[in-house]
């Protein structure tokens, strides 16, 4: 839609950030080359520009890291709790200093907008450090006990849409209740974690409680396998989630996992309409849609459609795409190649199914990996874009005519991660919410965050929440 | 007991039981007609009980997914009530679970008594806890932002439990109460050896006021019945309680098809009271969230 009034460029510099050429993996304080000298290249989404060469972990380094962090469980996890929380205020403290830098790095190696990890990602990752340091010496109280005990090391295996912040979920905890981590985040954006590495330099934490070791799925298999890790921690898809509750069939390994979702938002006909295209909105378009709870499945009441579609449509249409850097952008880059192209066959797929697809006009850039917002009418149960999670800027749009139709359809999922309610009637929120089968309910908003609060699936979502007092669960012997 | 009693006793040929399973609140025989020969520990003959088949297995997910929605959403009070009820029911037979207990276990008259006792103290204790568990594992958190949200403890679904195979009634009843405690529902695979307390228990709480569906006792092969009920898409969770190290591992993978919440094997020593781990493993937390508006939840100046 053209108005009136073009927004001119407003980039944020790159200058706050120094990438070194090439880095290798963190194991034990020291950046080491991998034991077979593989690199691998990480690339910013938006521009195809290389960004820096890393060492790539294979199954010797897995070993080597995990020595290190089993090594370094001794002394840290007998640390006074009080002790440990100082380190992770210190931590905390520098990351909100440098977190002009963090966001401007992982804009650049994720894609996505510098509006939402200056304003989203880093503000959470500071706050993840600070809420779990301050349980570090209050472990007593957490309701597991007395004297509740760590259980060892901890291999972590992170996604690439939100890479500081999954690590700051992942590390926060495991580090507060006394673990050590061997922490691999994803192929394509290592490089907040390695920054991260530095900061626990800066901190003076001791040499192997953290060790962050990039690589492929391979690296992340061996570390799951590895007979003296004894806590698994996953965030990613469900297939790989599948696979990692395989392996550790058997064992005493402890488990979480944070899968996929296909989160139903549902908006009731007495809704604050523009209340709820906002909801709707962040609910897909955040990040791209490259987000696990993301509302990808748009429930409407029929009375309702016509007019929220409308609204919705001008609002897309309003939406800004293109440069990631650029303060005004609402939607960035696609993580990767491969990525683009499953979201690319997935929307083919729907229109070959014969639902109705839509976008406002808008161009793409010419280098880089981009979807334009896109929207399905006509979209049934039966529709594989309204089953199968897309991971992308893709919105399905069902309708329903009652309340309990709207739950049945809501519920019709392998998933249960997270679902939205609009409505301005209390009572049927409740009502709801209590029948929704999913582990986030947002009411009247959507994609909301903290710390505090409990976050993780139901069914084939995943097991275990982080987050809150209930995220401490997952890394004490409980 | 005079000569004269005994002897009348002797001279009355007693009534046996048919054994049967307990699935939908309904006492059906196994639907593969097959029975297996269920001994005392010195060998001699009880009954024969049903063999259950997978069959049997899946009829039981239908009656547990079918009866999930009422149960779960039935107040927690009036989950207590219902399990305090069939404690009281549990102390009205029980001469006849100190029985099958001691005829079970190969326990003397008093030690199965203390056994069946200590069983129906756990129901008690379970019954206390369905109103409970929300306010010790739920609540609110402190939002940095203007919202209010809450998380709350909610059953993971339908549950399949394989019994202890040793404790056959104490053991068992420790680790099906927890689970309907919180509103799930359950299959129970009955202990191998000795299965009878377990079927009996079903009379038991089919005369409690729990709805028909909410517990399903199935008895056979552990590992036969067991095998389906993990793979089986429509079971949300599974307690390998029952199981050797060996089937333990097999079922938990398959039961990672879809993801099952899976409680593994440990050692228990079922005459300790329990912590809430049991109670924990198979519930959710769902976490609700709504904006307050720009006023914090104590906002006001006055």
């Amino acid at each position: 839609m053209a108005s009136a009034f073009e927004y001119a460029p407003a980039p944020e510099s790159r200058s706050v950030v120094d990438i070194a050429p090439s880095y290798g993996l963190f194991i034990d304080g020291e950046f080491t080359e991998a034991a077979d000298g593989k690199v691998f290249k990480t690339v910013s989404p938006s521009t195809e520009e290389v960004l820096s060469e890393i060492a790539q972990a294979g199954e010797a380094d897995v070993d080597r890291a995990v020595k290190a962090a089993r090594k370094a469980f001794e002394k840290w996890s007998a640390l006074p709790g009080s002790e440990r929380a100082k380190y992770l205020f210190r931590i905390a403290r520098i990351i909100q200093e440098r977190s002009r830098e963090l966001a401007v790095l992982e804009t650049l190696d994720n894609g996505k907008p510098i509006k939402e990890t200056r304003d989203a990602d880093l503000p959470l990752v500071a706050a993840h450090f600070f809420y779990y340091a301050g349980w570090a010496d209050k472990l007593d109280h957490a309701g597991f006990g007395a004297n509740p005990r760590p259980l060892g090391v901890a291999g972590q295996v992170i996604p690439w849409n939100f890479p500081l912040l999954m690590l700051a979920w992942k590390i926060a905890p495991a580090l507060a209740t006394g673990n050590t981590v061997v922490l691999k985040p994803a192929e394509t954006t290592p490089l907040s974690a390695l920054f991260f590495a530095d900061i626990c330099r800066q901190a003076g934490l001791p040499k192997g409680v953290v060790n962050i070791i990039p690589g492929y799925g391979d690296a992340g298999a061996a570390l799951v396998e590895h007979p003296d890790v004894n806590k698994v921690a996953f965030t990613g898809s469900t297939a790989v989630g599948k696979a990692i509750a395989r392996q550790v069939a058997g064992t005493e390994k402890k488990v979480t996992l944070e899968l996929g979702g296909k989160g139903a938002n549902i908006v009731f006909d007495d809704a604050p309409i523009d209340q709820a295209v906002e909801g709707i909105v962040t609910g897909i378009f955040f990040n791209q849609g490259q987000v696990c709870c993301a509302g990808s499945r748009l429930l409407v009441q029929e009375s309702v459609q016509d007019e929220l579609l409308d609204s919705l449509k001008r609002r897309l249409s309003t939406l800004r795409l293109g440069d990631p850097l650029d303060k005004n952008t609402d939607i960035g880059a696609i993580n990767s190649a491969e990525q683009l192209s499953r979201i690319t066959s997935l929307v083919d797929q729907g229109e070959a199914e014969g639902a109705e697809r839509w976008s406002p006009a808008c161009e793409l850039p010419s280098s880089g990996y981009w979807f334009a917002p896109t929207l399905f009418t006509n979209v049934t149960q039966a529709h594989t874009i309204a089953r199968d999670e897309i991971f992308g800027p893709v919105l399905s749009v069902l309708s329903f005519r009652t309340p309990d139709e709207a739950v049945a359809k809501a519920n019709n999922s392998q998933y249960g991660l997270s679902a939205g309610i609009w409505t301005e009637k209390g009572s049927r929120i409740l009502a709801v919410a209590s029948k929704l089968r999913a582990g986030v309910i947002w009411a009247n908003t959507f994609n909301k965050f903290d710390p505090t609060s409990p976050f993780g699936g139901y069914k084939e979502s995943g097991f275990g929440r982080e987050g809150g007092r209930h995220g401490l669960e997952a890394y004490l012997d409980v | 007991m005079s000569e004269k009693t005994d002897k009348t006793e002797q001279q009355r040929l007693s009534v046996f039981k048919t054994y049967k399973l307990y699935v939908g609140g309904k006492f059906p025989r196994s639907e593969s007609g097959r029975v297996y020969e269920v001994t005392d520990s010195k060998g001699k003959w009880l009954a024969n009980a049903p063999l259950s088949s997978r069959k049997d297995a899946r009829d039981a997910v239908v009656a547990a997914r079918k009866a999930f929605g009422g149960w779960s959403g039935a107040t927690a009070y009036n989950r207590g009530q219902i399990l305090y009820r069939v404690a009281e029911m549990l102390e009205g037979r029980k001469d006849q679970f100190v029985r099958e207990v001691a005829d079970a276990e190969g326990l003397s008259k008093s030690k199965a008594a203390a056994v069946v006792d200590a069983a129906i103290d756990r129901w008690v204790w379970y019954a206390g806890w369905t109103d409970k568990i929300a306010q010790v594992v739920g609540g609110g958190n402190p939002v940095a932002g203007p919202f209010f949200n809450l998380s709350t403890p909610e059953p993971t679904g339908v549950v399949t439990v394989l019994a202890p195979q040793e404790s056959s009634f104490l053991g068992l009843v420790s680790v099906i109460a927890p689970v309907i405690a919180t509103g799930n529902t359950v299959i129970v695979i009955a202990s191998e050896k000795s299965p009878l307390p377990a079927l009996s228990l079903g009379e038991v709480l089919a005369t409690s006021d729990l709805p028909g569906g909410v517990v399903n006792v199935l008895s056979g092969k552990t590992a036969e019945i067991a095998a389906p009920l993990a793979a089986h898409q429509d079971v949300n969770a599974i307690d390998l309680a029952g199981a050797d190290d060996e089937l333990a591992k097999e079922l938990e993978i398959a039961a990672a098809d879809n993801l099952k919440r899976v409680l593994r094997p440990q050692p228990v020593d079922y005459s300790r009271t329990p912590g809430t781990e049991r109670l924990t493993a198979f519930l959710e937390t769902k976490t609700v969230w709504h904006p307050t508006g720009s006023l914090g939840a104590s906002g006001s100046s006055y």
